[in-house]
């Protein structure tokens, strides 16, 4: 009998049909991936087992028996339990206190605690249940939430996207926690879009595409040529990387120290690292060690509060603002697109003139056309689907729209590119272009920063490395020269203080 | 029980339509009303809609309500769409009429007529500082723009009420709290003879156009509704956060105060402590009424007079309370937040679920 059945499940959205004619069969005791580009729709059919979306049609078996699932409380009763890809974690409070929030009835603290200190020690997930969250990595943050789910002794246990915050290390030791579970008879669905993760851990695949089902297999003997036929239609396009002749330092750092402005955020010690034109180099690491404040202060938004010293093409900008920064060609692509890189209600155009002044005349005034014609080279040049330049930035996709972003920051020929987590949420086919071009801009003789959390990202495009953690930076290495495994060690924090130094020089 | 689910994309068509509905609305309540007043409706309605439009005189007296709320309006319409919430124009009106009235006492028979320009300028100026002080305070305390710039309308009113009963009392007035009739010269030219529209009916007509094209085609224009529309975008582009809220409110008090100022040159002729009527009050629903759109404020503020100006004709007409001025005023302001919330989101029903037995 089968733990889970979905059969013809359909769910529309106003002008997008997320799933439709969706079949998914789970056994118990099974690892089953749901393999899926971003806008496949694996977090919709989610949110149809978890309650909080209902099918349009279609019909969920629960062992045996058809039911309706309308909450999610309806859900956990069942025994459905679900990690979510963002945490909902109390900072201030312990660990225990956290769990001890989300449960019903009336169960004690100390008894609670002794639970979860059962529970952790049944599964391997070290954890402290006397710990304040603030006090806890991210990796650790999972643990609780997947705590949490387990203490609820579910039959079906739900992961999204759960590596994307951890190291390679943390993720092996994921997988063994994982496959135990799965031994005591428990049922996990796996969600992601890293093909290599899916093939090591799933015994059985099922593949969304743009809302449909293109495969059910075991990827254990795919290979990820198949699997991302399946997942994308084609196979991820190659990147070439070539070596530019490496210029004059375009931006030095030197002991940059930031004090975290909101609760909890991290402090930036003494960070040091020069980036020289004609070179791309990676800043790896969790998020959340640093790299928001790093960005911030780079990008000139709060130029009070840092110690230390920022030149940028030979000149000292420590205390300059964002436009000045950008006069003198540093741009910057954020993490976040809409509300920030973007504002969500203004049109393609419109969003030009946030980091563009060309359009702009004497006494500000705006020249409409020059501003449409802008939009229009950004919108070709780098082939943003878009039905106008006048459409709202919001009516894009978060790929087209991340290429408009990063398009106008190209198109602006700046001398240092600072991007965050360019491709995060992007389609393959858009991530692809989007490293494309920054590969070309290196190769035109731009010094490119990559802040990036995505590791194939960073061995793909860029020439050297540093790793971030606990808001402080490690030396610098080529790509050629470290390992995936070193690399997961450094993102820990722990690297060779003195020893790298010296290869790097 | 009921629930709001939010639409995936609100219909333009509607967001245009959704003062219409709320007038709509408004006029039904208008119409019961009167039904369960005992009064006619129609005749209701005719001294609302018909009556005030019906002859030059009439629309003379339209004019003169129209030209406040319209330049409050225009003003508070930037200084929200910048995220500023300036709910004391009323006190930069008051502000202005003061600083108008200042530079009116100065002026004798004999004083040339550019006077009036002076009035203007030193009303403006007078609204600004007003407005600026708001600004000050949130950006040096960080204090709430909306407390402060409401608490600044009953200081103002304690200022005017201070300077008619003492220093600027007309000593021949038989100790009423009001100025002496200021100097002919200080009269804003009439547009008509016999009739009281006056030229800020043109200062106002002027106003519409250049705040459109300040907010529509200016980079600062752009800046201030970017720091309202996405302020994390604002922040990233490196527009200031701080240029916004000086410039909202300098601009917004500066129009309140600008508007005070004609109304001491134009239909006042002199203080009182009855110079404050509401205008400033009465504009943040023009303001909203008309979309926060320059063309759409002249409409609203249009729409608002009559509904003032037949408010006062139902009192004297009817046996009606004036009070049903400010009923129907507040019904509009009301009926045009629930249309907006429903036509940004959908009411759903929700029944409570219960969980299966185990």
């Amino acid at each position: 009998m089968l733990r889970l059945e979905l059969t013809g499940i359909r769910k529309e959205y106003p002008g997008v049909c997320a799933n439709d004619d969706v079949s998914l069969a789970v056994a118990p005791g099974e690892i089953h991936a749901v393999l899926g580009e971003n806008g496949a729709g694996k977090s919709t059919l989610m949110r149809i087992i978890y309650g909080a979306a209902r099918p349009d049609a279609g019909s969920i078996c629960w062992n045996g028996n058809p039911v309706t699932i309308a909450t999610p409380e309806v859900a956990r009763s069942l025994g459905i339990a679900m990690v979510f890809q963002h945490f909902s974690l109390f900072e201030t409070l312990s660990v225990a206190e956290n769990i001890w929030l989300g449960q019903r009835g009336s169960e004690r603290l100390t008894d609670l605690t002794a639970r979860i200190q059962t529970a952790s020690k049944t599964y391997g997930l070290e954890l402290d249940p006397e710990r304040p969250v603030h006090t806890l990595s991210v990796g650790e943050r999972q643990r609780v939430e997947i705590v949490r789910a387990l203490l609820t002794q579910p039959q079906l246990l739900i992961l999204d996207e759960p590596t994307s915050v951890l190291t390679p290390q943390a993720v092996q030791k994921l997988f063994a926690t994982l496959r135990d579970l799965a031994k005591t008879g428990c049922s996990i669905l796996y969600i992601s879009h890293k093909l290599d993760e899916i093939r090591q851990l799933c015994t059985r695949c099922t593949v969304l595409r743009g809302g449909r089902v293109t495969g059910v297999l075991d990827p254990r003997g795919e290979t990820e040529r198949t699997l991302s036929r399946l997942m994308i239609g084609s196979e991820p396009p190659a990147i070439e990387r070539a070596t530019a002749a490496l210029g004059e330092a375009a931006l030095v750092v030197a002991r940059l120290g930031v004090k975290p402005n909101a609760p909890f955020g991290t402090e930036l010690t003494n960070l040091s690292f020069t980036l020289r034109a004609g070179e791309i180099l990676g800043v790896a690491g969790v998020s959340g060690n640093g790299q928001k404040e790093l960005l911030e202060a780079l990008s000139g938004e709060n130029p009070a509060t840092h110690t230390g010293a920022i030149e940028l093409l030979g000149r000292e900008v420590t205390r300059c603002l964002p436009a000045a920064r950008r006069q003198l060609g540093l741009h910057y692509v954020p993490e976040e697109r809409l509300g920030r890189a973007a504002a969500p209600s203004l049109s393609l155009a419109q969003n030009t003139l946030l980091t563009r002044r060309e359009p702009v005349g004497r006494a500000g005034w705006i020249d409409r056309t020059r501003l449409s014609r802008l939009a229009e080279r950004v919108v070709a040049r780098f082939q943003v689907k878009a039905p106008s330049v006048d459409a709202p930035a919001t009516s894009l996709s978060g790929g087209n729209l991340q290429k408009f972003i990063v398009g106008r920051e190209i198109d602006a020929k700046p001398k240092v590119l600072i991007v965050a987590q360019p491709t995060w949420g992007v389609d393959v086919g858009a991530a692809a272009q989007i490293r494309a071009h920054l590969l070309e801009l290196k190769r035109n003789g731009s010094a490119v920063l990559l802040v990036s959390e995505d590791l194939d990202e960073l061995l793909q495009v860029c020439d050297s490395l540093v790793v971030m953690a606990r808001g402080r930076l490690s030396p610098r290495v080529s790509v050629g020269a470290i390992t995936l495994e070193q690399i997961g060690e450094w993102m820990s924090g722990l690297w060779p203080a003195e020893a790298v130094e010296a290869q790097v020089a | 029980m009921l629930d709001l689910e939010p639409r995936a994309e609100p219909s333009r068509a509607m967001t245009l339509l959704s003062p219409v509905f709320a007038l709509i609305f408004t006029l039904l309540v208008c119409v019961s009303m009167f039904l369960w007043l005992g009064k006619d409706p129609w005749q209701g309605l005719e001294l609302f809609f018909v009556e005030p439009l019906s002859s030059p005189r009439a629309l003379a007296e339209l004019s003169l309500k129209v030209v406040p709320l319209l330049l409050i309006g225009l003003g508070l319409a930037l200084s929200f769409r910048t995220n500023v919430w300036n709910i004391g124009a009323e006190g930069q009106f008051i502000l202005g009429a003061i600083g108008a009235g200042g530079v009116a006492l100065l002026a004798s028979e004999r004083t040339s007529a550019w006077v009036v320009l002076a009035l203007l300028l030193a009303g403006t100026a007078a609204g600004m500082l007003w407005g600026g002080l708001v600004a000050w305070c949130r950006d040096r305390f960080n204090a709430n723009e909306i407390l402060v710039s409401l608490m600044l309308v009953y200081i103002a009113e304690q200022l005017l009420s201070y300077l008619v009963h003492g220093p600027w009392k007309d000593p021949q007035g038989f100790n009423f709290p009001q100025t002496i009739t200021f100097a002919t010269p200080t009269e804003i030219p009439r547009l008509f003879t016999g009739s009281r529209a006056n030229a800020g009916m043109l200062v106002a007509a002027l106003a519409v156009p250049l705040v459109w094209l300040y907010l529509f085609r200016t980079h600062g224009g752009f800046r201030l509704q970017l720091s309202g529309l996405a302020p994390h975008a604002a922040r990233y582009a490196g527009f200031s956060a701080r240029r916004s809220l000086w410039t909202a409110c300098l601009i917004s008090g500066g129009l309140a105060g600008l508007a005070g100022a004609l109304e001491v040159s134009g239909p006042l002729g002199q203080l009182t402590t009855h110079v404050p009527v509401g205008y400033g009050f009465a504009a943040i629903i023009v303001a909203f009424v008309g979309r926060l759109h320059p063309a759409g404020v002249v409409a609203a503020s249009v729409l608002m007079s009559l509904l003032t100006i037949g408010g006062e004709l139902c009192q004297s007409r009817m046996g009606l309370p004036k009070s049903l001025t400010a009923v129907f005023q507040g019904l509009l302001l009301i009926a045009l937040l629930a249309c907006d919330t429903l036509i940004h989101n959908r009411l759903k029903l929700v029944r409570t679920a219960r969980a299966p037995a185990r």
